[in-house]
């Protein structure tokens, strides 16, 4: 995660490092790197959610208008970074689960690497989605994940995965923008890919929810994932 | 459709990036006319849409029932017609049509439900893919992959939230399927980290071969 505090604004609501919201070139940076990684089209769902630099102003936070439904509906801004924050905990768990060398299996290794980086995107893609819209990203949360054994840490990756898939599906039909749900759909199916795998590699069906994957609503989610939060 | 536009006005009020979600909506159906304008693919999808003036939620569900008719015709001639399924290849593709088939169910009724007229079932031939396992799983992880960029492309257009719910719990489950088939190919369960959206035509080309009606 870059850390660049090139013009920092005085008010920070949320956090330190949410300064790169103004920080052109690192949006340039994650586009390259996102064009780079072989998701040529996925690329173009990001360039739309993103825009490009030609709308590229202070005003197109007219996308979060709705910051006057406060109470009650939420902003797409409050959605992506809540998406946000399940990515970075997602990411954070696969490389505590790399780094920690409890993975021997082959295969389940090369999940684990491919899903790290997939989650990493997701993360990268999703701090341009807020920036986009005009807000800032959240930082990230210092993580904390039980890392007892091969099996164990499996189960738990299922468990994480699948709680991902049903967040997003929870939480697309209240999104507003046409290109933030475009991004939030093909990221949404993407988690659905990784639970199936890691439910088939823990032996569990497939589909656990049968033909129609359950929603999450945001509470049960954060509620499920406050034990890995440390901060 | 004018009930959904009633249960969430606020959505069309809402200024995106210049255009609000009505008209990228209303963008989406002159699209899906331009479609079936030129479309070629048989009177099945001229039926999807005509009843619903240029797409909304009904044709994006007739559209998505179609490919679901398709996709449960799949599996149930592969299981029937393949003749070196092994254990866990019958066992997936069981559970899959079993799938299928709810989806189909579901989203008949979720048309009638908003008060469309589910299209009939096409005919379908799907060539050599049931000569063996290899052909079969291969074009399954075609098929299955199509079908999630298939919702995750029509998913913005759709209007009524509840729909959206729906197809959204499908696609999930599509998309899970698309990562078991990958998986027992050998192949990586993602393409990469965000699955690509289709647009009407482009599925439509892509699933041309195998629709006769």
């Amino acid at each position: 995660m870059s850390k660049q505090d090139t013009e920092a604004p005085a008010a920070t609501e949320r956090g330190a490092l949410e300064e790169l919201s103004r920080d052109d070139a690192s949006r340039k940076r994650f586009l390259k790197m996102v064009g780079g990684a072989g998701a040529a089209s996925a690329f173009a769902i990001f360039l739309a959610a993103c825009g490009d630099d030609d709308d590229d102003k202070k005003d197109d936070s007219t996308a979060a208008s709705d910051d006057k439904s406060g109470g009650g509906a939420k902003s797409d801004i409050d959605i992506v970074n809540y998406a946000l924050t399940l990515e970075y905990l997602e990411t954070a768990f696969y490389n505590d689960v790399l780094e920690s060398g409890i993975v021997t299996d082959k295969n389940i290794g090369e999940l684990a690497t491919t899903f790290a980086k997939e989650e990493q995107e997701h993360v990268d893609a999703l701090k341009a989605a807020v920036e986009k819209l005009g807000g800032k990203p959240v930082a990230a949360p210092e993580t904390k994940f039980p890392l007892e054994s091969e099996e164990e840490v499996l189960k738990l990756a299922a468990t994480v995965e699948n709680l991902g898939a049903a967040a997003y599906l929870g939480a697309a039909p209240d999104i507003k923008s046409p290109e933030i749900l475009a991004a939030a759909l093909s990221i949404h199916s993407v988690e659905g890919r990784h639970a199936a795998a890691l439910n088939t590699a823990t032996g569990q069906t497939i589909v656990p929810d049968g033909a129609f994957a359950k929603p999450a609503s945001m509470d049960e989610v954060l509620k499920a994932v406050k034990p890995f939060i440390v901060s | 459709m004018s009930n959904s536009n009633l249960a969430v006005p606020e959505l069309a009020a809402i200024q995106i990036d210049g255009i609000t979600r009505q008209s990228f909506i209303l963008r989406g159906a002159l699209a899906a006319g331009a479609v079936y304008g030129v479309s070629t693919v048989g009177p099945f999808v001229k039926e999807a849409f005509a009843q619903d003036e240029g797409g909304g939620d009904i044709g994006i569900l007739n559209f998505a029932l179609t490919l679901e008719y398709l996709e449960a015709a799949y599996y149930k001639q592969g299981l029937d017609q393949v003749s070196d399924l092994d254990g866990d290849a019958n066992e997936l593709a069981t559970l899959i049509q079993k799938d299928e088939d709810e989806h189909v169910k579901g989203l008949m009724a979720g048309i009638t439900d908003a008060g469309g007229e589910p299209v009939a079932a096409p005919e379908v031939d799907f060539g050599d893919a049931f000569a063996d396992q290899a052909a079969f799983l291969k074009l399954a992880q075609t098929l299955e992959d199509t079908g999630v960029s298939a919702y995750n492309g029509a998913g913005p257009a759709i209007q009524s939230k509840e729909i959206l719910a729906t197809a959204g719990s499908i696609v999930q489950v599509e998309a899970r399927h698309a990562a078991a088939i990958r998986l027992q190919n050998d192949a990586a369960p993602t393409e990469s980290a965000f699955d690509k959206p289709l647009d009407m035509q482009q599925v439509l080309d892509a699933v041309k071969p195998f629709v006769k009606s």
